[in-house]
């Protein structure tokens, strides 16, 4: 794999930070951020136990580029994310209506092959969650599921992901040490690790630096940056000063009377510099929310 | 006299803590005392060995330790399986409120609660007279299975429970199918649950009189199967203490073995539980 600088749009803020960054490897092609929908959602609503959610969401996110969901707690964002995989299905008593595609894939069809969807969708969570078992089984284990077997590609590919999450160094020698065992910013850092062996095509991170030190943060917000262009990257996260730091496009949530809505969506900064909607000013401001 | 009714305020509720402890601890210690004075003088790797003579007066209890060990081994082997698949039944394949898991915990909760006797009388007709089985260990074990399940089920459906949701959503995320979450990683993690529940069931069975005298009877020969009739520990207690003149030394020692059985059996799991745990959060 070759070796690029990282792009500019990194800014240090300690050596430690800046030490990490100095060997981070990105993957050589060009980074695309391209105009094109690769996640179409269209009136998209959810309910749970009858009581509405997320309400007539229309939504179109970009192929390559860093999509920030951005609103106070409980407006939908973490609801939406999961419709995007599937994971509502797990729900009791949640449903889904409304269109929503990846690429041609219909994802709310009843004939969407499951396993394959969440293959092509990775998700991190808020806290991180590695499994109660070695870093490398960690990893192993996705792979294994979706029909790798070979030895060595399962070792190629763990050291791949590893790298382009910059823990490599720090576990090469320890990777049959239990997963549990690493730094909560590690932790979290091989989760992203575990989503993207299996090369998915969209990535979505819910508060991923929400339960790091800034230290930890600062690594995974380099991280996601990294990602841009090679990935669909859609983030929730209720640190306005990352979504402006690192998203491409933002979407606005907001809550009325309990149900979620989407308010306004467009470039980071459109919404950030020039918003369309009063609400999202004040958002934004830090008059609301 | 500020300061005097502050210490009762302070100390008062300390004491009574200490107190309630100590209440527990005593007559643990007064029973092993109790064994140990009257029994330890009578154990022997001869009488763990032997077998019973002059109805269990004098020689060991070899025949009744290995009817014991069948016996547990028959009520584990049979519950272990039920009681997970029925656990993970519940917890992973049912809501919490729906229909048939409410039903189900329900009649584990009354099972739970039923005397042992009442198990016994079930055991007899179902086991040795309706499935032919007669007195025998096998019946014995069955009827103990019936017994422990409810805890057993209980206690590993909770553990299943207290793994983290964010574990099965990750688990999903990464495209997972259920079996293989259930396999790799809700089982390892429900391990500790799944041991407390084994030792709770264990020791239940292994303690157990009533349900047995009506299931695999008072033959105290050695077993040469399942079939056969066999005596356990706490039968044999029962038995030496309550219709043999003079059968009390032996019924010590035999009480001193169960207890020991019960202890190595409860340390060890506690052994097998502190590895599991800690081997996951050793520094990677």
């Amino acid at each position: 794999m070759d070796l690029i600088q990282p792009t500019p749009r990194i800014t240090s803020d300690s050596d430690e930070r800046a030490g990490f960054r100095a060997w981070l490897p990105y993957p050589s092609t060009e980074p695309c951020c391209e105009p094109v929908a690769h996640i179409r959602a269209e009136n998209l609503s959810i309910a749970y136990q009858g009581r509405q959610a997320l309400r007539n969401v229309n939504l179109e996110i970009n192929r390559g580029c860093i999509t920030a969901l951005v609103g106070p707690s409980g407006c939908g964002k973490t609801s939406f994310l999961m419709t995007l995989n599937r994971l509502t299905d797990l729900i009791p008593g949640c449903q889904v209506s409304g269109t929503l595609h990846i690429n041609e894939l219909n994802v709310l069809a009843q004939t969407t092959n499951l396993l394959n969807l969440r293959r092509t969708v990775g998700m991190i969570f808020q806290k991180p969650t590695v499994f109660p078992f070695s870093i490398r089984k960690n990893l192993e284990l996705p792979l294994r599921e979706h029909g790798t077997h070979d030895r060595t590609v399962l070792a190629a590919t763990i050291e791949h992901v590893l790298q382009q999450v910059g823990l490599w160094q720090e576990v090469k020698d320890r990777l049959d040490r239990p997963a549990q065992g690493l730094s909560g910013g590690q932790q979290q850092r091989l989760c992203l690790a575990r989503a993207l062996v299996l090369s998915p095509d969209v990535l979505m991170l819910d508060e991923p630096c929400s339960a790091l030190d800034p230290l930890s943060s600062g690594i995974i917000e380099d991280l996601i940056v990294s990602l841009q262009g090679h990935y669909t990257v859609i983030i929730v996260t209720h640190n306005l000063a990352q979504a402006r730091r690192i998203a491409d496009h933002v979407a606005f949530f907001w809550s009325y009377e309990g149900v979620g809505k989407l308010v306004e969506q467009g470039s980071a900064q459109q919404i950030f510099e020039s918003p369309k909607e009063e609400l999202t000013a004040a958002y934004i401001s830090g008059i609301r929310g | 006299m500020l300061r005097q009714s502050r210490h009762v305020q302070e100390y008062g509720p300390t004491a009574i803590i200490w107190a309630a402890a100590t209440m527990v601890v005593v007559p643990f210690f007064w029973l092993m005392g109790d064994l140990l004075w009257n029994g330890w003088n009578h154990l022997s790797l001869s009488f763990l060995f032997s077998a019973p003579q002059n109805a269990g007066r004098e020689g060991g209890i070899g025949p009744i330790l290995m009817s014991t060990l069948l016996v547990v081994g028959v009520c584990m082997g049979v519950a272990v399986p039920i009681g997970l698949g029925t656990a993970l039944f519940l917890s992973e394949y049912t809501r919490q409120d729906h229909a048939l898991g409410r039903l189900i915990r329900a009649s584990l909760d009354v099972l739970a609660g039923v005397p042992s006797i009442v198990f016994g009388l079930f055991g007899n007709a179902l086991f040795c007279q309706a499935l032919g089985l007669g007195f025998s260990i096998l019946s014995g074990g069955l009827t103990l299975a019936c017994m422990v399940l409810p805890i057993l089920i209980r206690t590993v459906e909770e553990s299943f429970r207290a793994i983290s949701r964010d574990q099965r959503l990750s688990a999903a995320a990464l495209g997972l199918s259920t079996p293989t979450t259930i396999r790799t990683i809700l089982l390892p993690a429900a391990i500790p649950g799944l041991l407390v529940g084994g030792i709770l069931g264990l020791g239940r069975a292994i303690a157990e009189t009533a349900a047995l005298i009506f299931t695999s009877g008072y033959v105290d020969r050695m077993p040469e199967s399942l079939m056969d009739s066999g005596r356990t520990l706490a039968v044999h207690i029962y038995d030496l203490a309550m219709n043999v003149a003079g059968g009390n030394p032996n019924a010590y020692a035999t009480a001193l073995v169960l207890v020991g059985l019960l202890l190595i059996i409860n340390l060890s799991s506690s052994w097998i539980t502190t590895r599991w745990t800690s081997f996951n959060q050793l520094p990677a």
